[in-house]
């Protein structure tokens, strides 16, 4: 409501304001990496770092902001207000929680969901000297360990995780481009953050071969809290729109070759009285046998 | 020299048979594949051993399968060429990943396009450029250099029947901002429509309003209920509600005869009053002219502590500050 009730000032901010209200098919969700009041160097470098991966829909805030994300909220969601950013990751550093990292959403401005992970290991770009994938690649995500599965906590995690590091949503690859595999394995407690770059090979077959090579960042995270949605606002925030469903293509088939088939329905026509072209040759004459003469029309 | 020919011919044949399964990864339990978001999910359970033993080597094992297997299913996709690029068309992502933001309601229509839809008016696509006749040009029809512009008359002309010393510029700029609040009235308005919420009122029923005495609400009401083309005639009266047929201050009239002395002492006052050399001050007059003539000049000045006039508590004569 506010959004229609603020008057824009300029054909510029009707296009923001535009750019920014709800839509059937939404924009690709941008992400914020925030700094807490203090962090240390590892947590810094691995806001620099995913901020790298997740350009150009992302923003990295220069200034600290000083806040709690599991006790209040406010700041966040004012952020990302302001920001129009649905992903945040958010870095302090604390004796009680040091390197600590919360991953979280937003829906319709509201916390959606938020975890936290502390890191006990971190390899940068930099520390794996081999040569990496270029910037804005949409990465394939391999998620290894039957925790992913069974643990309830863990199956919302992977929704977090594929959500941020997805990058936008699109309808067609370019066979070449998938350079970049982001690996995620579960253990108890742990997980474990592998970032690859994909060098094809001849096989036999049309399709390639696959060899990957350890490009970094790698991280080693544990699980410290998370906070989940409640299950009727992730329902309602998982609700699509009709008009985003793909409409059924009716009465078109195609068969074996490939060639296209259409069916048209028909209502029942009587053979004998169909509208045709006319043909002289088909009038019906008067009956010359019936001695009846054509109506004549008397003259006035 | 034979053994070692069949020997070579088996190793290369053993290659050539390696190199066709190379694309085949065998698992126990399928892997799950939403090609859409390119997403691998592997949910066979991890060797403990293997990954404390040589955790590197075994977590590139299990990438390398996941996406080995993915690969399989991507380059079964329908392929488009474009350009040098070979394309894949991805189908929809599988995985349910809740909005950022919610579904966008319908638009109701507004009270314009409702009355428009009803009578059969048409939007008709007004052109950018106007032929003005005075500088026999193209111009726009509006903005920067337009044609037609009204404010840049330097001539206004006073109507018959209007006050002479009226300043017309200034009504007119009066009236263009009456209209302008006018239409932002009634957007808010189809905007409350739209929304179903109330709107921040103007006047008495404005914002920060809310919080009003007793007497001030009693006040509203009854102006609001006049506020209607019958100034208030046939509005129903509530339940408990008193109808008084006029409101507000009534009009006193001196009776016609009057008593000598009162008459005689009042029109000496005004004399008196006419005849004093320095003019009476009316001070709450004179200090809200001030403060508003402050305004008018230099709107944030007047924000500032310092340049509001002191309102002096003796009453009496006291000079203004200066000649305008």
């Amino acid at each position: 409501m506010e959004n229609e009730i603020v008057k824009p000032r300029s054909q510029r901010h009707r296009r923001v304001l535009k750019a920014r209200a709800p839509k059937i098919h939404e924009n690709d969700k941008k992400t914020m990496f925030v700094r807490g009041g203090n962090t240390s160097d590892v947590v810094t470098n691995v806001l620099k770092e995913m901020y790298m991966l997740k350009k150009p829909d992302a923003l990295l805030l220069r200034k600290r902001n000083i806040a709690r994300p599991f006790e209040d909220q406010t700041t966040l969601e004012f952020l990302s207000k302001m920001n129009d950013c649905a992903l945040f990751m958010f870095g302090s550093h604390s004796k009680k929680r040091p390197n600590n990292l919360v991953l979280g959403r937003f829906f319709d401005n509201q916390t959606l969901d938020m975890m936290e992970v502390g890191v006990d290991v971190f390899q940068s770009l930099r520390e794996v000297k081999t040569s990496k994938c270029p910037l804005a690649t949409k990465p394939c995500l391999v998620f290894s360990g039957s925790l992913f599965e069974s643990d309830d906590e863990l199956r919302k995690v992977k929704n977090i995780l594929i959500d941020f590091f997805r990058g936008p949503v699109v309808e067609n690859i370019r066979l070449s481009g998938l350079e970049h595999v982001m690996q995620f394995t579960a253990e108890e407690g742990k997980i474990f953050l592998r970032s690859y770059r994909v060098l094809l090979k001849k096989s036999g077959s049309r399709t390639p071969r696959v060899e990957i090579e350890n490009m970094g960042p790698n991280l080693d995270l544990t699980i410290r809290r998370t906070h989940f949605a409640s299950d009727d606002l992730f329902k309602k925030a998982c609700k699509q729109p009709r008009a985003a469903k793909p409409r059924k293509v009716k009465n078109i088939s195609s068969d074996v070759f490939g060639a296209k088939k259409g069916r048209i329905h028909m209502t029942s026509q009587d053979l004998k009285n169909l509208q045709l072209r006319k043909v002289k040759a088909l009038k019906r004459k008067p009956d010359a046998s019936s001695g009846k003469s054509p109506k004549k029309k008397p003259k006035i | 020299m034979v053994v070692r020919a069949e020997a070579l011919l088996q190793k290369i044949q053993k290659e050539e048979e390696e190199k066709l399964l190379s694309i085949q990864v065998p698992k126990t339990i399928d892997v799950a594949i939403d090609a859409g978001n390119l997403l691998a999910c592997d949910s066979n359970p991890i060797d403990t051993k293997q990954l404390r033993s040589d955790k590197e080597n075994y977590l590139k094992n299990l990438a390398r399968e996941g996406t080995q297997l993915l690969f399989n299913e991507i380059w079964k996709l329908p392929i488009e060429r474009v350009q040098d690029a070979v394309i894949a068309k991805v189908p929809a992502p599988t995985t349910v990943i809740p909005r950022e933001k919610p579904i966008p309601k319908a638009k109701p229509p507004t009270k314009w396009e409702e009355y428009a839809k009803l009578k059969g008016i048409r939007k008709l696509k007004k052109g950018r450029m106007v032929w003005d006749d005075e500088s026999k040009s193209w111009k726009p029809r509006w903005g920067y250099k337009r044609a037609n512009d009204d404010t840049k008359e330097w001539v206004l002309e006073v109507p018959a029947n209007a006050d002479p010393n009226e300043d017309q510029f200034e009504k007119k700029l009066k009236e263009k901002k009456e209209r302008v609040a006018k239409n932002e009235l009634q957007r808010l308005r189809n905007v409350a429509r739209r929304t179903g919420k109330k709107v921040p009122g103007v006047g008495r029923t404005a914002v920060g309003q809310e919080k009003q005495s007793k007497l001030e609400l009693e006040a509203a009401f009854h102006v609001s209920k006049q506020a209607t083309a019958s100034l208030g005639r046939f509005q129903e009266t509530l339940k408990g509600e008193k109808n008084v047929k006029k409101r507000g201050q009534k009009r006193k009239f001196e009776a016609v005869t009057q008593k000598c002395n009162t008459e005689k002492e009042k029109q000496l006052s005004i004399l008196n009053q006419m005849y004093k050399k320095s003019p009476q001050l009316n001070l709450t007059k004179a200090v809200n002219k001030e403060i508003q003539d402050g305004q008018v000049k230099n709107p944030k000045a007047g924000k500032r502590k310092n340049t509001k006039p002191a309102k002096s508590k003796a009453g009496g004569k006291r000079p203004t500050r200066g000649k305008r």
